[in-house]
């Protein structure tokens, strides 16, 4: 139960990858393992919005999580939605294992403006901390700069720094100096 | 913080419930979700509810709507939000009629929702604070924190909690000092108005136009300068009370028109040919005798009779010397914690010297006194000494030599020497004199003094 589990749901830009195991192996000190991509489940497409529901995604997720998973970090390029919400970057069950970021919103090209590697990598590795952190149980913090302050929109993930401020990184070692065994 | 807010999530669809639920714990909320009404009203009364989002359309048993009612019902101060797939007018125009605070349509922007909760809860905030102070405020102006042991007080104080709840007008009488104002509280938060407001015009600090517009408001354009409505105090006091100090001192266009106010419970503002309607007690104080100025042709005697319905005449501290330790004790527990000194009292013989002290400025003289005893005091307890300056100025009191001019002349000199001695201070010129502000500029009015 100590291993932190990244898939790919449905095809993901393979660049993507170097950047998320950077940014988790130096957030998290767990062992980072990458599982065999899976396919989008076919009960997330919601054909009158042309986007996917995020809970199925979490609920096949969870389903096939590894016996050893701490957390399980699924990535996907579609667009995710919930009921309530026009849109998500992404979703995380707050202090439990499972969350998926979505990079869709993430890419320049979303916006209709040329593609931009260093713009996509930066807002990757926040929305990756950034559900990683629900996951272990922060809130949104108040400070705009921190990866756990809440974005509703690009411009606030962009505003944000591809780090925790001291408060939350604080909260995150003593979540793992506390929890070790039982992460 | 956030913690302290819980929010309920009521849909039938588990998907919904679950989403939602998962979105707000994400930023730090309890939430709680229910498939139907039935479950949501079990669980609004457990829990006290800050917002509650109930979906408009749910099948079987009890819609949104009706869910809505019930959970209004057992808490009338949660906010509730009714979600819907659909916007239509009517079924917005009903829930907000039926007590939705918000009517929001799925699937909403997150930033949109994230707003919506920040900004309700802004105003949960606001509002709680608000009720810690109204709190604090009756605590402090209860009848049982105006500290005697005079019969003759005991006797104001039972009157202040029987007329209470009353709408009469009532009139207080006494010197500067005396705790006029402090009453007039009294019997505000000890009332049915005690939630509303209370507000205070000290009529002797303004000129007539002056006071003429704070008190009635007046129109955009009424003078120059009026760039916009604006409401007066009697407005301003609507459903509470207001406390009109140093009555004796309006001049008699505006004891007409207060007249009128007291009549009709109506009056124009300056500049407006629309009534205004206000429902306020008036609460009037005085340090003049008013039967004299009756007399006298200075104040209207219908405007006497119409506010003197109940009156409350208030005693000088020196009728009432028995309430001078009381008092003191008081006030140097309070003053020494306010200013951060560790005080342990005050000694027999400077008590002895405070009540032989004739306390022309009354309660708030004394006050002063401490204040200042306390500012200068080097051990913890005061002592005569610390007040040896009142001593001699007693004494020199008794001893001064009387020049001989008119008595107005004389109290001309002590105001303008007071200003001198304070560098045109009138806060503090006003506490020297033992007379309160309003008092003094009444003062400076009169014998037209320009400070």
């Amino acid at each position: 139960m100590n291993v932190l589990y990244l898939v790919a749901i449905g095809s993901v830009p393979e660049q993507a990858w170097e950047w998320i195991e950077s940014a988790t192996s130096e957030w998290f000190p767990l062992p980072i393992r990458r599982l065999p991509p899976v396919s989008i489940p076919e009960t997330a497409y919601d054909p009158k919005r042309g986007q996917y529901q995020s809970v199925e995604m979490m609920k096949m997720l969870a389903q096939n999580a590894p016996r050893d998973a701490a957390r399980v970090l699924g990535i996907t390029d579609v667009d995710l939605e919930i009921p309530m919400l026009s849109f998500l970057f992404g979703q995380a069950q707050f202090d439990g294992p499972i969350a998926v970021v979505s990079l869709c919103r993430l890419h320049q090209e979303f916006y209709g403006l040329p593609a931009q590697d260093d713009i996509l990598r930066e807002r990757t590795v926040k929305e990756v901390l950034h559900e990683l952190g629900h996951t272990f149980g922060l809130v949104h913090c108040s400070d705009s700069k921190c990866a756990m302050s809440l974005a509703t929109h690009i411009g606030l993930v962009d505003a944000k720094a591809e780090r925790y401020c001291t408060r939350c990184g604080m909260q995150l070692v003593e979540k793992f100096a506390s929890r070790e065994e039982s992460l | 913080m956030k913690k302290n807010w819980p929010i309920l999530v009521v849909d039938d669809e588990e998907v919904m419930c679950e989403s939602m639920g998962a979105w707000l714990r994400e930023d730090g909320y309890h939430v709680d979700t229910a498939p139907n009404g039935q479950n949501a009203l079990a669980l609004a009364k457990a829990m006290d509810y800050a917002i509650c989002f109930v979906d408009l359309k749910m099948p079987g048993g009890m819609d949104g709507i009706e869910t809505m009612m019930e959970i209004h019902h057992i808490r009338p101060e949660a906010s509730i939000i009714i979600i819907t797939a659909y916007a239509t007018v009517d079924t917005a125009i009903q829930a907000m009629k039926e007590g939705a605070q918000e009517y929001i349509v799925k699937p909403c922007n997150p930033q949109e929702i994230s707003m919506l909760v920040s900004r309700i809860l802004k105003l949960k905030k606001l509002q709680s604070e608000n009720a810690i102070l109204r709190k604090k405020l009756t605590r402090q102006y209860r009848h049982h924190d105006i500290i005697t042991k005079n019969p003759r007080m005991q006797e104001i104080l039972a009157l202040t909690q029987d007329i209470a709840s009353l709408r009469s007008t009532v009139l207080i009488r006494g010197e500067s000092g005396t705790g006029k104002e402090l009453v007039a509280r009294a019997v505000h938060f000890s009332g049915n108005r005690a939630e509303k407001p209370f507000i205070v015009v000290s009529c002797a600090a303004l000129t007539e136009t002056l006071l003429e517009s704070e008190l009635f408001g007046y129109e955009k354009g009424a003078f120059t300068g009026a760039t916009a409505q604006t409401k007066g105090k009697f407005e301003l006091a609507h459903g509470g009370t207001i406390f009109l100090d140093e009555i004796g001192d309006i001049s008699p266009k505006l004891q007409a028109d207060l007249l009128r106010v007291l009549q009709e419970r109506r009056f124009y503002r300056i500049g407006g040919n629309q009534e205004v309607e206000v429902d306020v007690r008036i609460i009037a104080a005085t340090n003049k005798n008013l039967v004299e100025e009756v007399q006298q042709g200075r104040f209207r005697e219908d405007l006497y009779y119409r506010l003197n319905v109940i009156e409350i005449r208030l005693p000088p501290l020196r009728d009432r010397r028995e309430d001078i330790p009381l008092l003191a004790e008081h006030f140097v527990h309070h003053i020494s914690s306010e200013l951060g000194k560790d005080m342990t009292g005050i000694s027999g013989s400077a008590l002895k010297l405070l009540i032989a002290y004739d306390w022309p400025g009354n309660v708030r003289e004394l006050e002063n006194v401490i204040e200042r005893a306390i500012v200068t005091c080097r051990n913890g307890m005061l002592d005569e000494q610390d007040f040896s300056w009142l001593q001699t100025n007693t004494a020199s009191a008794q001893n001064w030599e009387v020049p001989d001019v008119p008595l107005d002349d004389l109290e001309r000199r002590a105001i303008v020497a007071a200003l001198e001695r304070k560098h045109g201070n009138v806060k503090e010129a006003s506490a020297a004199l033992g007379i309160d502000r309003s008092t003094l500029y009444d003062k400076l009015k009169r014998y037209e003094i320009v400070h």
